[in-house]
C-alpha cells in the first residue's frame, strides 16, 4: 500500500518479519531477567497485602473503612472510578484506532488490551468489596424474587453499572484473547519443550493459520471492533451517571458523560506510557515502540487533558451562571475549603501539566513521558476524590456537614491493588506475546524503515 | 483544473437568496418576531455547516491524514463563507437583540423595577452588551481569520511546493482547535442557551458542536458527491464517499448520544430550574421534539450501517437531506420555542429565511471553489489519496 515519504517510520533497525517473530518470542522462551523478579516479587507483597486488607474489610465490616454518615463514598469508589477509566485506552486503541485506520496502534494494543482487562478486574474488586457484604453481591444481578432478594431497580445507574462493567470485560477479554489465537499459536509451534507445546497448544484453540482461519479472525476482529467501540463511550459514560442523575451540587451536570469519557482516555494513556516505556527497556523492544507511538500518545493526553480542562472551567463557570447557590458554593468550597489542596493538585496535575506537551523536545522525551504519566494518574486519582468527597462532605444542611479521612484498610486496599495489577500485568509480560506480532507483520512492507527507505529511492530512479 | 460556475449554480443561489429575500420581507410584514427568529436561527445553522467544514480541515492537518487531500478545497471553500455568516451575526444582534434575547431588556436589572430579576442580574457580569457584542466580534474574527490563513497557506503550497507551507497549515490548524474548542462552547451559550437566559446545561456547548459537525460533514458528502457527478474529483473513488459516509453514520450516533446525556440527566433529576426547558418543548413542541430524536438518530443509522449504502452516491444524497432537515430542525427547536414562545410555527418565513443563508452559501461557496485548483497539488500525502482504496 502506498504511504506518503512524509510519514515516520514505524518498525525501526530494518526488521524482517522472521526478526519481528524472534525480537517478540524471546521474552517467552528465555528465562527471567533479575529485573523482572523484583518488580514481581515487590507486586506480589503488595497482593498479598491487599488480600489481608480486604479479608480485613470482608471479615469486619465497612466499619474499618474512614466513610461516616456523610460522606459515604469515598476511597472504594474513588478506585474502582479511577480504575474503570484507566481501562479505557486499550479499548480506544484495539477498537477506535482500528477503525481510524492507525497503523501505529500495532506495537501498542496487546499490552494496552491487558492492561485493559488487569485494571477492570481492579475496578471490579472495588465494586464487590464496597458492598461490605461480598457474599449477597449476587444481588446486583437480576434474578429472580424466589432467589430470597428483591427485583433489582432498574431505575438505579448502579444496575445500569453492573451491566456496563460486566460487559465491558467480557467483550474486552474475548477481543484481546481474540487477536492472541495466533500469536499463540506461533510460539506454540516454536516451542522446545513438551509443556510449552502443550500449554501454548491449548490456548491457541487449535490455529493451524489456513486462509479460512484467518478469514474468520477478521471478520470476528471487525465485529469485536464494532462492539467495543460503542464500549469506549458507554462504560464512562454510566459511571459518570452514577453521580449526575443524582441531585447532589456537584455531581448533577450534564456534561459529566463526556467529560467522563474524556479524562477515562487521559489516564488510560496516560497509564499505558507507564507500562511501556518500562516494558521497551526490560523487553528491549526499542525498534517496535518509538519515540513516534510515545509522540501520538502524549498528542492524545495533550488533547484529552484539554478537553478535561474545559469541562472543569465549563462546569465552574455554569455554576456561577445558573445562579444556583448549592451549586456555586459546591465549586468555590472545592477550590478554597477543606479539600482545596486535592483540587488545586487536580487542576495542576490534569490541566497544567499535559500542556507542557506543546513542546516537541518534551513530548519525544522518554524520561520526561514517564514521570508524567505518573503525574497525570495522580491527578486523575485527585479529580474523583474531588468529585465523590469534595460533593458529599457539604450538603444542603449543616446537618449534614462532616469531612472524611481514609484508615490504613482503605490505603491498604489501593495499593495493595495497584499490586494486583502489576502481577497480573508482570505474568502477561513473561508468558503472552507483548506485541499482536502476526498484525504488526502487516505493515513491515509499508512502514518498516526498511520500506521507507525503498520508496526513497524509487523516487529517486 | 479549477471548477467552472455553471449557469445552473447561479440561477439556483440566486432564486434561492431571491425567495428568501421575500420570505424576509413577509415575515417581518406580519410578524416580526418570527422573522427575528428565523433570522437568527438560519443565519447560525448556515455558518455552523460553514465552520464545521474549517473544524475537519484543522483536524485533517492536525491529525496527518491523508486520504482527504483531495476534498481539502472544499472544505477551504465552505470556509470562505465565515466572514458573512459573521457579519450577519453580528448585524443581527445589534438590530434584533430586543426581540432576541431578553436578557437586553434594561428593566431586569433594575432593583427599584417591579420587573427585577435576580438571576438575570447575577449573569450580568457575563450577560452585558459590551462584552457580549466584543465577544460576537471575536468569535466572527477568530474563525473568518483562520479559515482564510489556511486557504491561503494551501494555494502558497500550490506555487512554492515543498513541505514548508504544509508544516504552517498544521501550526495554524492547531491553534485553530485550541480556539475553536473554547469559543464553540462560549459561542453555543451566547447566541443560543443566553435565549433562555435563566436556563443552563453544561453540557449545551458540546451538543451544539456535535449537531454542528454532524451538519457540516453531511454537506461535505453532498458536495463532494455533487462535484464528482458534475465530472470533476476525477480521482475521488467509493472509499472517499465511503469514509465521509462513515464519518456521518459515527458522528450522527455521537450527536444522539449527547442529546441523550443532556436530556436523560435533566429528566432524571427533575430539578425545575433545569426541566423547564424540556417541559416547555414537549408540552408545545411535542411532534418536533419527537422528530428531531427519530430523524437524526434512526434515519443515519438504519440506513447507513451497511458498508454497501455507505458507497451508493445517492443514498448518502438521499439520506444527506434527511439528515439536514433533522438537524435545522433540531436549531429550531433550540431557537424557535425561547424567541417566539408557544405559538412559534414552521411557515413561509422560517424556511424562506434559510433558503436566503443557503443561497448566499452556495453562491459564496461556488465561487471560492472556482478560483482555485480544485486539488491541492503539491500537498506531502497527496498520493495516499489518490490511491486511496478501502
Amino acid at each position: 500500500m502506498y504511504e506518503a515519504s512524509i510519514r515516520e517510520p514505524l518498525i525501526l533497525g530494518d526488521k524482517t518479519t522472521h526478526d519481528i517473530t524472534e525480537d517478540i518470542c524471546r521474552p517467552i522462551e528465555g528465562k527471567a531477567n533479575k529485573y523482572w523478579w523484583w518488580c514481581f516479587g515487590v507486586s506480589v507483597a503488595a497482593l498479598i497485602w491487599w488480600v489481608l486488607c480486604v479479608s480485613i474489610t470482608v471479615g469486619q465490616g465497612i466499619g474499618v473503612w474512614g466513610l461516616n454518615n456523610v460522606v459515604d463514598w469515598g476511597w472504594d469508589i474513588t478506585n474502582f472510578v479511577w480504575w474503570v477509566g484507566i481501562g479505557h485506552a486499550g479499548t480506544l486503541i484495539s477498537a477506535v484506532l482500528l477503525l481510524f485506520r492507525q497503523k501505529w496502534r500495532l506495537s501498542i494494543n496487546r499490552a494496552a488490551e491487558a492492561m485493559t482487562i488487569f485494571a477492570v478486574i481492579c475496578a471490579a474488586s472495588f465494586l464487590l468489596t464496597h458492598t461490605g457484604r461480598p457474599w449477597l453481591d449476587y444481588t446486583l444481578f437480576p434474578l429472580p424474587n424466589q432467589f430470597g432478594s428483591l427485583w433489582v431497580n432498574f431505575n438505579s445507574p448502579l444496575v445500569w453499572d453492573t451491566f456496563a462493567v460486566s460487559t465491558y470485560f467480557s467483550v474486552s477479554l474475548v477481543f484481546w484473547y481474540t487477536g492472541l489465537i495466533p500469536d499463540f499459536a506461533v510460539v506454540r509451534d516454536r516451542a522446545k519443550t513438551k509443556g510449552m507445546k502443550f500449554w501454548y497448544g491449548l490456548l491457541s484453540f487449535g490455529w493451524v493459520g489456513s486462509a479460512k482461519n484467518w478469514q474468520r479472525f477478521e471478520e470476528v476482529s471487525l465485529v469485536l471492533a464494532g462492539m467495543s467501540t460503542p464500549l469506549v463511550l458507554s462504560v464512562h459514560t454510566i459511571v459518570s451517571m452514577d453521580f449526575a442523575t443524582s441531585i447532589v451540587p456537584g455531581w448533577h451536570t450534564t456534561i459529566f458523560p463526556p467529560y467522563f469519557v474524556a479524562g477515562a482516555i487521559f489516564s488510560g494513556f496516560a497509564m499505558v506510557q507507564t507500562l511501556l516505556i518500562i516494558t521497551r527497556k526490560v523487553l528491549s523492544l526499542e525498534n517496535y515502540i518509538t519515540t513516534y507511538h510515545i509522540d501520538m500518545m502524549n498528542r492524545i493526553i495533550m488533547i484529552t487533558g484539554s478537553i478535561v480542562g474545559i469541562a472543569y472551567i465549563t462546569e465552574f463557570f455554569i455554576s456561577w451562571y445558573s445562579g444556583v447557590e448549592y451549586e456555586s458554593y459546591c465549586f468555590v468550597n472545592r477550590a478554597t475549603g477543606y479539600y482545596w489542596w486535592a483540587y488545586w493538585s487536580m487542576m495542576t496535575c490534569n490541566v497544567i501539566s499535559p500542556q507542557l506537551f506543546w513542546f516537541k523536545k518534551l513530548r519525544t522525551n522518554f524520561t520526561f513521558t514517564f514521570i508524567l504519566s505518573i503525574v497525570v494518574n495522580i491527578g486523575m486519582w485527585f479529580e474523583r476524590f474531588v468529585i465523590i468527597v469534595t460533593s458529599l462532605h457539604r450538603a444542603y444542611l449543616p446537618s449534614e456537614w462532616s469531612t472524611y479521612h481514609p484508615t490504613w484498610v482503605e490505603v491498604g486496599i489501593f495499593i495493595g491493588s495497584i499490586g494486583l495489577f502489576f502481577t497480573c500485568f508482570l505474568l502477561f509480560a513473561r508468558f503472552f506475546p507483548v506485541i499482536a506480532m502476526s498484525e504488526l507483520k502487516t505493515i513491515v512492507k509499508s512502514s518498516s524503515s526498511q520500506a521507507k527507505r525503498e520508496f526513497k529511492e524509487e523516487a529517486h530512479h | 483544473m479549477n471548477y467552472v460556475i455553471t449557469k445552473n449554480n447561479k440561477t439556483l443561489s440566486f432564486v434561492l437568496m431571491g425567495v428568501g429575500i421575500l420570505s424576509i420581507v413577509y415575515g417581518f410584514a406580519t410578524d416580526s418576531l418570527r422573522a427575528w427568529g428565523s433570522l437568527l436561527m438560519s443565519n447560525f445553522y448556515v455558518m455552523a455547516i460553514a465552520l464545521a467544514g474549517v473544524f475537519f480541515l484543522a483536524v485533517q492537518y492536525v491529525a496527518e491524514v491523508g486520504w482527504s487531500v483531495q476534498i481539502k478545497r472544499v472544505l477551504m471553500a465552505m470556509g470562505t463563507y465565515l466572514p458573512y455568516a459573521g457579519g450577519f451575526l453580528i448585524l443581527i444582534f445589534a438590530v434584533g437583540h430586543h426581540d432576541l434575547y431578553f436578557w437586553t431588556h434594561h428593566e431586569y436589572y433594575d432593583k427599584a423595577s417591579p420587573e427585577y430579576d435576580r438571576l438575570l442580574d447575577g449573569k450580568h457580569a457575563f450577560l452585558n452588551m459590551p462584552f457580549y457584542i466584543a465577544r460576537l466580534v471575536l468569535y466572527a474574527g477568530i474563525w473568518s481569520y483562520f479559515a482564510l490563513m489556511l486557504r491561503k497557506e494551501s494555494l502558497k503550497e500550490d506555487i512554492v511546493g515543498g513541505v514548508i507551507n504544509y508544516k504552517k497549515s498544521v501550526k495554524l490548524s492547531a491553534i485553530f482547535l485550541v480556539l475553536f474548542a473554547v469559543s464553540s462552547s462560549t459561542s453555543a451559550w451566547d447566541i443560543l442557551m443566553s435565549i433562555d437566559a435563566h436556563w443552563f446545561s453544561t453540557l449545551f456547548g458540546w451538543y451544539i458542536f456535535a449537531g454542528m459537525f454532524v451538519s457540516g460533514l453531511t454537506v461535505i458528502a453532498m458536495l463532494v458527491i455533487y462535484l464528482k457527478r458534475s465530472g470533476y474529483l476525477p480521482n475521488v473513488n467509493d472509499s472517499h464517499i465511503h469514509d465521509l459516509g462513515k464519518f456521518m453514520f459515527a458522528f450522527s450516533i455521537f450527536w444522539t448520544y449527547l442529546w441523550f446525556s443532556q436530556f436523560m440527566l435533566i429528566w432524571y433529576a427533575n430539578l425545575p430550574e433545569e426541566v423547564a426547558y424540556y417541559a416547555f418543548r414537549q408540552d408545545h413542541f411535542k411532534a418536533i421534539f419527537v422528530l428531531n430524536f427519530l430523524i437524526n438518530f434512526f434515519c443515519p443509522f438504519l440506513i447507513l450501517m451497511t458498508r454497501d449504502s455507505k458507497r451508493i452516491k445517492g443514498l448518502i444524497l438521499f439520506i444527506g437531506s434527511i439528515m439536514l432537515i433533522g438537524h435545522w430542525l433540531d436549531v429550531y427547536l433550540i431557537v424557535m420555542p425561547g424567541v417566539v414562545g408557544e405559538h412559534a410555527k414552521i411557515g413561509i418565513t422560517e424556511i424562506g429565511t434559510t433558503c436566503f443563508f443557503a443561497g448566499l452559501f452556495l453562491y459564496v461557496f461556488f465561487n471560492s471553489l472556482s478560483k482555485a485548483p480544485l486539488v491541492p497539488k503539491n500537498h506531502p500525502m497527496l498520493g495516499e489519496s489518490l490511491h486511496h482504496q478501502i
